[in-house]
């Protein structure tokens, strides 16, 4: 009875916007919510029973639908790397890619900021709406919807500035400040926003590739708040962090989520279970399950997703 | 001659490596030995080749001074009276009249007689310090055979000691490297303090003039001669100059293009095509200098006076009707051509080992690619960069062709790129091709313009390389 690990303990139905008081279970902070736990007791019952497929954007304290991705394939050269993908991304909510290794999550991830334009010989086909605009028409300027769609990357990469450069990199290439001023509030709220502040404010004009792994993965986050987005896509984020600079990015991506629409590419089921709403799982190029992440880790409908998440493969 | 010997020395490593080989078999038979065979084999090769050659060498390095000896010493009466030179040309030609050859001048009457004698003794003397090196070498090689025939036992570890022979003939090599290089150091200081004991070095480097072509006689007029070499380095400066002026932007902005913008069928056409371009030898880029830039820019400029000629501008007219081929602009330009494949190639490497992380960072920020470049590329690749430019600053300094055949000889100290300049190496070549006498400042000043050639590029390189190492971003 696997799925009794995920399962929130009785009477602890705490909201899940509070990761203090969410169930924990074997060291881990489990994300929690009231229908979650009414669907992970008749899972305890029925594991494998098929359950009713949820309604797209149900359950859970998820926003309205931010991107609406339909039919995506994406093509490097002849290589096909991405299936028919269809998903609907709430808003304010953290959704989790999960996946084996070269299963397509994060080539999904970046067509929603139109990065594969980027590379040679790169394709994407199918539609991908943004609060119903379609990102890839010819009208849409890439690097104008860059700036609404940030992007935070597996190994930190803070430019070879000083801190404070690195997050008024942003800001100075858009002009969103007219002041010298100006300038310096949006790189110190980011900065706060980013549970950086208390650390560099004695020493913002060190280079940002002095500090820390977490402190330049934090760095690098508050550099992509500094445009103001709507949405943060994250690639795999904490993959190169030690556990305690791991714990503070996810409770950094918890409290972003009341601003922003987050999407986050990750390995470990953990993670996913413990920072995201919502959870896709994709397995050869193609999504294989979406659903609240409670569902998806207590009672997956797919065969795949149970075995990828109980550690069969992958 | 010694040459003739080799192959019985190469006979007699294999002798010593198969003897060694079927030795160790033997001994070892039946016992676990430290060792394979091969390696004793391997062992007694090196034992009998190593001494052999050592021996070798120094016949080779000291037979032609212990012949002369041995020549002078046994020599009639009217050799032992000549003039040194004239001494040394007698044995040579006795040299040649025993080994058979026919001997290089003629000789007046006591001599010529002496000639046949002397190349008989020349040849017994010859044959004997060749035998004497053959005979030498033969036991030094027989002397570790036996050596290490004797050490070869099933304990003996072989293995290792071939690999202390490898280091050793590893470290030989890159000892030879660092010893030649100090030499040559070593040499051109020796024959600069001989300059400098002549003209004092305040004069040579601060000196505004320059002619150092002294008179043979006295009581010529400019039997002095002028070692003020400032205006060389300004020469040489200006030069460096128009050539960086041309090199560095183009050269940088054709690898950021060839980096980030170009396609990959452009880039590899183009890469190979500049790499070709950056082995066109400098005599080539010199001869297109002097005979196709030079009197185009000439012909230009001459044409733009004439027209000013008259008007407002006269004086400037009459000037640029008077501009020569040979001028630093063409030596400069042609030489910021041959650079711009230099610069552009190691700029092309820097740019390229920048994280492509850092450039997803900017994209996904919303940079273009033109902000991109700017402000994160070129920042992060700029020690790389700077190391680059002054890499090819170096080489401009030190490059000679094409300086010596468009940029003129006159010594001025001006910064006008449209005057006739010359370079320090422009005149090393003028002061060492020719006649020489190594007793006059004239000769000797080579060495002085050389030494200050080479502190100034060695300094450049070593801020080159101190500017990449302490700015070198720490991206791993």
């Amino acid at each position: 009875m696997k799925f009794k690990l995920f399962r929130a303990p009785e009477g602890r139905n705490g909201g899940p916007a509070d990761p203090t008081d969410a169930p924990r279970m074997g060291g881990q902070v489990l994300p929690a919510a009231d229908a979650a736990a009414e669907r992970q007791r008749d899972a305890a019952a029925t594991p494998l029973a098929p359950a009713p497929k949820p309604a797209v954007g149900a359950g859970g304290p998820v926003g309205a639908t931010k991107i609406c991705a339909r039919d995506v394939s994406v093509f490097y050269g002849d290589k096909q790397a991405l299936y028919d993908v269809s998903l609907d991304i709430p808003d304010k909510t953290v959704t989790a890619l999960i996946g084996p290794s070269g299963c397509g999550k994060s080539t999904f991830l970046r067509t929603m900021n139109r990065m594969n334009d980027t590379i040679p010989h790169a394709r994407v086909t199918g539609r991908i709406e943004m609060d119903g605009e379609d990102i890839n028409a010819k009208s849409v300027d890439p690097v104008l919807l860059r700036a609404r769609v940030g992007m935070v990357f597996q190994k930190p990469n803070p430019f070879p500035k000083s801190i404070y450069e690195n997050v008024a990199y942003g800001p100075r290439i858009h002009g969103l400040a007219t002041s010298k001023g100006e300038l310096d509030d949006i790189v110190q709220a980011s900065l706060k926003r980013a549970g950086l502040w208390e650390e560099v404010a004695d020493r913002l004009h060190s280079p940002g590739t002095g500090l820390s792994g977490g402190q330049q993965q934090r760095l690098v986050i508050a550099r992509a708040i500094a445009v103001e987005p709507e949405v943060i896509l994250m690639d795999e984020p904490c993959s190169a962090l030690d556990p305690i600079a791991t714990a503070k990015i996810e409770e950094l991506i918890d409290e972003l989520r009341e601003r922003y629409c987050i999407v986050i590419v990750t390995h470990s089921m953990a993670q996913a279970a413990r920072v995201s709403q919502r959870t896709a799982f994709f397995h050869l190029g193609r999504l294989v399950e979406t659903g609240d992440t409670e569902d998806i880790f207590t009672n997956p409908r797919e065969r795949r997703t149970l075995d990828y998440i109980t550690g069969r493969f992958g | 001659m010694t040459w003739l010997f080799l192959p019985i020395l190469i006979a007699a490593a294999v002798a010593a490596f198969l003897g060694g080989r079927a030795l160790a078999r033997r001994r070892s038979s039946g016992l676990r030995a430290h060792s394979r065979p091969g390696q004793h084999g391997a062992l007694a090769l090196i034992w009998t080749a190593a001494p052999a050659l050592a021996v070798l060498l120094a016949a080779a390095v000291f037979a032609p001074g212990l012949e002369q000896q041995l020549m002078a010493s046994g020599a009639p009466e009217a050799v032992q009276e000549l003039e040194p030179f004239r001494r040394q040309a007698f044995y040579a030609d006795a040299g040649a009249v025993g080994a058979g050859r026919p001997a290089a001048q003629i000789w007046p009457a006591p001599y010529a007689e002496l000639l046949p004698a002397e190349g008989r003794r020349a040849a017994r003397i010859d044959l004997m310090l060749s035998l004497g090196g053959w005979v030498a070498a033969l036991l030094a090689a027989a002397l570790g055979a036996l050596y290490v025939f004797s050490r070869i036992r099933p304990d003996l570890r072989a293995r290792n000691r071939v690999e202390g022979w490898i280091v050793g003939a590893l470290f030989a090599c890159s000892a030879v490297a660092v010893l030649t290089t100090i030499g040559i150091v070593a040499s051109l200081v020796f024959d600069s303090t001989r300059f400098f004991a002549s003209v004092p070095i305040t004069e040579f480097l601060f000196g505004t003039q320059w002619s150092p072509q002294t008179a043979i006689r006295a009581d010529q007029v400019g039997s002095t001669g002028a070692f003020g070499a400032l205006p060389l380095f300004a020469g040489t400066f200006l030069i460096m100059l128009i050539a960086m002026t041309v090199a560095a932007p183009v050269g940088l902005f054709s690898a950021i293009y060839l980096s980030e913008y170009a396609g990959p069928a452009f880039r590899a056409t183009v890469k190979p095509v500049l790499e070709i371009l950056a082995g066109v030898p400098t005599v080539v880029y010199g001869f297109f200098a002097a005979l196709t830039v030079g009197p185009a820019m000439r012909g230009f400029f001459n044409g733009v006076g004439a027209l000013l000629a008259g008007g407002p501008l006269d004086p400037v007219g009459q000037y640029l009707m008077l501009v020569q081929n040979q001028m630093a602009l063409v030596a400069g330009g042609v030489m910021g051509i041959m650079l711009i494949p230099f610069v552009s190639s190691l700029s092309d490497d820097i740019i390229n080992a920048v994280p492509q992380s850092l450039r997803d960072g900017s994209y996904a920020m919303g940079a273009t690619k033109s902000e991109t470049v700017s402000r994160v590329l070129l920042p992060a690749a700029l020690p790389g960069v700077a190391g680059a430019m002054l890499l090819a600053m170096s080489r401009a300094i030190g490059e000679t062709m094409i300086v010596t055949m468009a940029a003129g000889l006159a010594a001025r100290l001006t910064l006008n790129p449209l005057d006739t300049v010359t370079t320090v190496t422009v005149q090393i070549v003028t002061l060492l091709t020719g006649d020489q006498e190594f007793d006059s400042p004239k000769t000797l000043a080579a060495f002085g313009l050389g030494l200050t050639l080479f502190v100034v590029t060695l300094l450049l390189n070593i801020i080159a390389q101190r500017i990449v190492i302490t700015y070198r971003q720490q991206y791993d």
